[in-house]
């Protein structure tokens, strides 16, 4: 058909944040598919306390024990800040504050990795045990996936911040990066609630 | 930014120098290397398309080999083990690897023609999806040929499917298939979703979307929702299987029937994720054919809406004979019954539309009155299976299958026919041959219901499902004979349809642009479009945007032509907001589907894969996301 030119886009720019970026409504889509396993483990952990073949809830273990935990969650909880702060120097197109941000966010992740392998063994149980123990691991698992694939992410990224490339669209990937942290930090909140405090409550 | 302003723009140049321009810059390679690094939603949906139908082809020969089976009593021309890989592999595949990635390919083939865009949202995640789709579906077929097909049916239930009473990988590699597919599946609705909410044409606000892609909106949405459950399912059997996991063990505390919630939360959306689609398709056809817009745009929409949310509230109907609790059953009941309202609301809307307009009767439509005539049996069907005790009386009959290939073949298959036959010209630029065409639609139509129809009585005189044979006397031997018949039929249609395809893309009637006269944006470029899509990204001043504009078709200018760039929009108001660079082909998409390839071939074996498997991954995904372009050569991406 013959075109007929009715707007003109070229002021337009080339680079968004938030809303206007593709990668942000990806990284929330995704965010979202993540969460919903989330939901689902859960859902089954409650599925196996109530309806599955326990009389005891754990049956023959201790609950887990909660100073690794305890530990694990302050210092996340702590890791929102710098986040945050991260995400606002993306969002200002801040090179040296991204670095900087990027670089203490990373010390976080392998902070909280190595806290993470201590906290395997405050269990007490094993995944082979019973179903407690298989559900048991796999949200710990599924959390540690997570915590392990944005370290990893975070790791590339603050790389990537230290070459020339560190410009135009590397903001947003760093402002992108840190909303999937704040995800990996708010999806430990009820997971940490079901690992170590139902045990105790039910 | 700076020092990149400066390129040429579309509008500026004339119309032959703005295609070769567009044309370099979009083009695929030609050659192995252009066809392994492709990124081209066109392409890559054409190579969905035909791969999805090549798994139709082959579970449709793993029917009819059933169907060979059953057409008389005490056969024994294929064996109890071989029958259950058979009637396994048929429904595992029309499921997971036809009927939602044939779905899903035909969007993204379309979606973002019918947006008006150049590209899909996120193309080499695209393009990573269909090599992990083909990766998985190769592997459980090769297994398969190998004597290690998969056995426990479609839904695998533990504990049959548990590592007590299937020995063996067969259940593994079924396991490791539904990662394959719903790790594609969920790539593409994200990709689709991003594509419908952002990349749409300026002024396509909200309610000008066209059906299909809003159809696909709620599909996407669906699969985001429902395929996490399918893929945790399929982990705490792979789980129970290689390391012991207690997740299904009744012994240690685990529970069987979680296996079957966590299935059902799944496979009931699943139904409508596979036929939401569907109805995108019927409603493009009957608009066009109807030669006026569908009856009812509005609530059209709001009933793909409803569906999408009441799709998640039924699963537990399949799960009516596992003794739970009455009041569960009843709700369950309600929810069954309720979702046959925004069906009905749909089916009135466009005989509606039909009525109003003035038909004309080409395959495309054709095929849509197939899917009206057989998809209401199939529903009326489902409302009396959605009531417990009727239920509970044909549970596991032939009834059910019946009523499921009704809907299913009825509600998909029959659509997608039509589509096929009315975006052919779109995609290849011949059009299908109209007396082949009617030839395929009317073996398929009498086929199907002679195929399926006796299985109804079937399964009310009481024959079991998933059954390898039966002895005679028992008064199943007649309706028995005449599905096979049926069956026959069908095979014949399908191999007119493949003729004509054939015949077609040789001699075929060259395809104008829009040789239906047919109002959405898809038509308003070349038969086949070439792989900028549009030379200019069109304004939509309505709902029927090349009905509303006859004489010229409003663009906007402005856009880099000399780099992939194209238009992102604001969500509801589709108001320009950025020129977006859009990713130039690589081969690490390739790379890291091989790489996840191995990872979950690897873990059917062995735990530590998962370990040493990603490494590869890893080194493959920073790859791709790594930023090209040496000295003088600047990635668009960059900027």
């Amino acid at each position: 058909m013959t075109p007929r030119f009715v707007e003109d886009v070229s002021a337009l720019p080339t680079t968004g944040f938030g809303t206007r970026s593709l990668v942000w409504w990806g990284t929330l889509a995704f965010i979202a598919i993540e969460a919903m396993a989330f939901v689902l483990a859960v859902a089954a952990y409650f599925y196996l306390a109530f309806a599955g073949g326990e009389s005891r809830w754990p049956p023959m273990h201790d609950p887990p024990d909660l100073w690794a935990s305890t530990l694990f969650t302050v210092v996340l909880l702590a890791s929102l800040w710098p986040n945050l702060w991260t995400k606002r120097q993306g969002e200002a197109e801040s090179r040296r504050g991204s670095r900087i941000g990027l670089v203490v966010m990373s010390l976080f992740g392998i902070v909280l990795t190595g806290i993470r392998v201590l906290e395997w063994g405050t269990l007490n149980c094993r995944w082979d045990d019973s179903a407690y123990g298989s559900i048991t691991w796999v949200l710990l698992g599924l959390h540690t996936l997570h915590l392990v694939t944005d370290l990893g992410d975070t790791l590339v990224l603050t790389a990537l911040m230290f070459t020339r490339h560190a410009h135009g669209r590397r903001f947003s990937d760093v402002a992108e990066n840190a909303l999937y942290w704040n995800f990996v930090v708010l999806a430990w909140l009820p997971l940490c609630v079901v690992i170590y405090l139902v045990p105790r409550w039910i | 930014m700076s020092g990149h302003e400066d390129g040429p723009r579309d509008g500026r140049l004339d119309r032959l120098a703005t295609e070769r321009m567009l044309e370099r810059t979009w083009a695929t390679r030609p050659g192995l290397w252009g066809w392994f690094t492709t990124v081209d939603h066109k392409l890559i949906g054409w190579r969905y398309i035909v791969t999805a139908f090549v798994f139709f082809l082959l579970a449709g020969l793993g029917a009819v080999a059933m169907r060979l089976q059953l057409a008389r009593p005490d056969s024994t021309l294929i064996g109890p083990d071989r029958y259950n890989q058979l009637f396994t592999m048929h429904g595992t595949t029309m499921m997971f690897l036809f009927a939602v990635p044939v779905m899903e390919a035909m969007a993204v083939t379309l979606v973002p023609l019918m947006v008006g865009t150049r590209n899909i949202a996120f193309p080499r995640l695209n393009a990573f999806s269909y090599w992990v789709y083909v990766f998985g579906g190769a592997m459980i077929w090769i297994a398969f040929m190998l004597n290690v097909g998969a056995d426990t049916g479609w839904f695998s239930y533990v504990p049959l499917a548990g590592p007590e009473y299937s020995p063996g990988k067969r259940v593994d590699l079924w396991a490791q298939m539904i990662t394959f597919t719903e790790v594609s599946a969920l790539a593409v609705s994200v990709e689709l979703i991003v594509t419908i909410l952002k990349m749409r044409a300026p002024g396509m606000t909200l309610n000008r979307i066209p059906l299909f892609c809003w159809s696909m909106l709620v599909t996407s949405f669906m699969v985001m929702f429902a395929m996490p459950a399918v893929m945790l399912a399929s982990s705490f059997l792979i789980m129970d299987r290689l390391v012991s996991t207690q997740f299904f063990n009744p012994a240690e505390g685990g529970s069987p029937l979680l296996w079957q919630h966590l299935f059902w939360f799944f496979g009931h959306p699943e139904v409508y994720i596979i036929f939401l689609p569907a109805l995108g398709m019927v409603s493009s056809i009957v608009a066009t054919f109807a030669r006026r817009p569908v009856f009812g745009h509005m609530p059209m929409v709001l009933s793909l809406v409803a569906t999408g949310f009441l799709g998640f509230g039924l699963w537990v109907h399949h799960m009516f004979a596992t003794g739970l609790p009455q009041l569960g059953d009843a709700m369950f009941t309600a929810a069954s019954m309720t979702i046959a309202i925004p069906s009905g609301i749909q089916i009135f809307c466009w005989i509606a539309t039909l009525w109003d307009g003035r038909p004309v009767w080409r395959t495309p439509l054709l095929f849509v009155a197939g899917f009206i005539v057989i998809f209401v049996i199939g529903g009326l069907t489902g409302v009396m299976l959605a009531a417990v005790p009727l239920d509970l009386q044909v549970h596991d009959s032939y009834f059910v299958v019946a009523h499921f290939h009704y809907v299913l073949i009825g509600g998909a298959v029959f659509p997608l026919f039509g589509a096929v036959y009315y975006w052919f010209p779109k995609i290849t630029g011949r059009l299908l041959s109209e007396r082949l065409g009617r030839w395929n639609f009317w073996l398929f139509f009498i086929g199907f219901n002679v195929a399926f129809f006796p299985m109804h009585l079937l399964g009310l005189w009481g024959m079991p499902r998933r059954v390898y044979t039966y002895p005679g006397g028992l008064g199943w031997d007649l309706g028995n004979l005449i599905a096979s018949g049926g069956t026959l039929l069908l095979v014949l249609g399908a191999l007119v349809f493949l003729a004509n395809v054939w015949n077609s893309l040789r001699h075929g009637a060259i395809a104008r642009d829009n040789p239906w006269d047919a109002s959405t944006l898809e038509w308003a470029t070349g038969s086949p479009p070439p792989p900028y899509n549009f030379r200019h990204i069109p304004v939509v001043t309505g709902r029927e945007p090349l009905w509303e504009e006859r004489a010229s078709l409003p663009v906007v200018t402005g856009l880099r032509i000399d780099i992939r760039e194209l238009l992102t929009t604001s969500v509801v108001d589709a108001a320009p907001e950025v020129r977006e660079p859009s990713p130039a082909p690589s081969i690490w998409p390739l790379l890291s589907a091989i790489a996840l390839t191995g990872l979950f071939i690897g873990s059917v074996f062995t735990p530590w894969a998962v370990v040493w498997g990603a490494i590869p991954l890893s080194v493959a995904l920073i790859g791709w996301f790594w930023p090209k372009g040496g000295a003088g050569r600047r990635d668009p991406l960059e900027e």
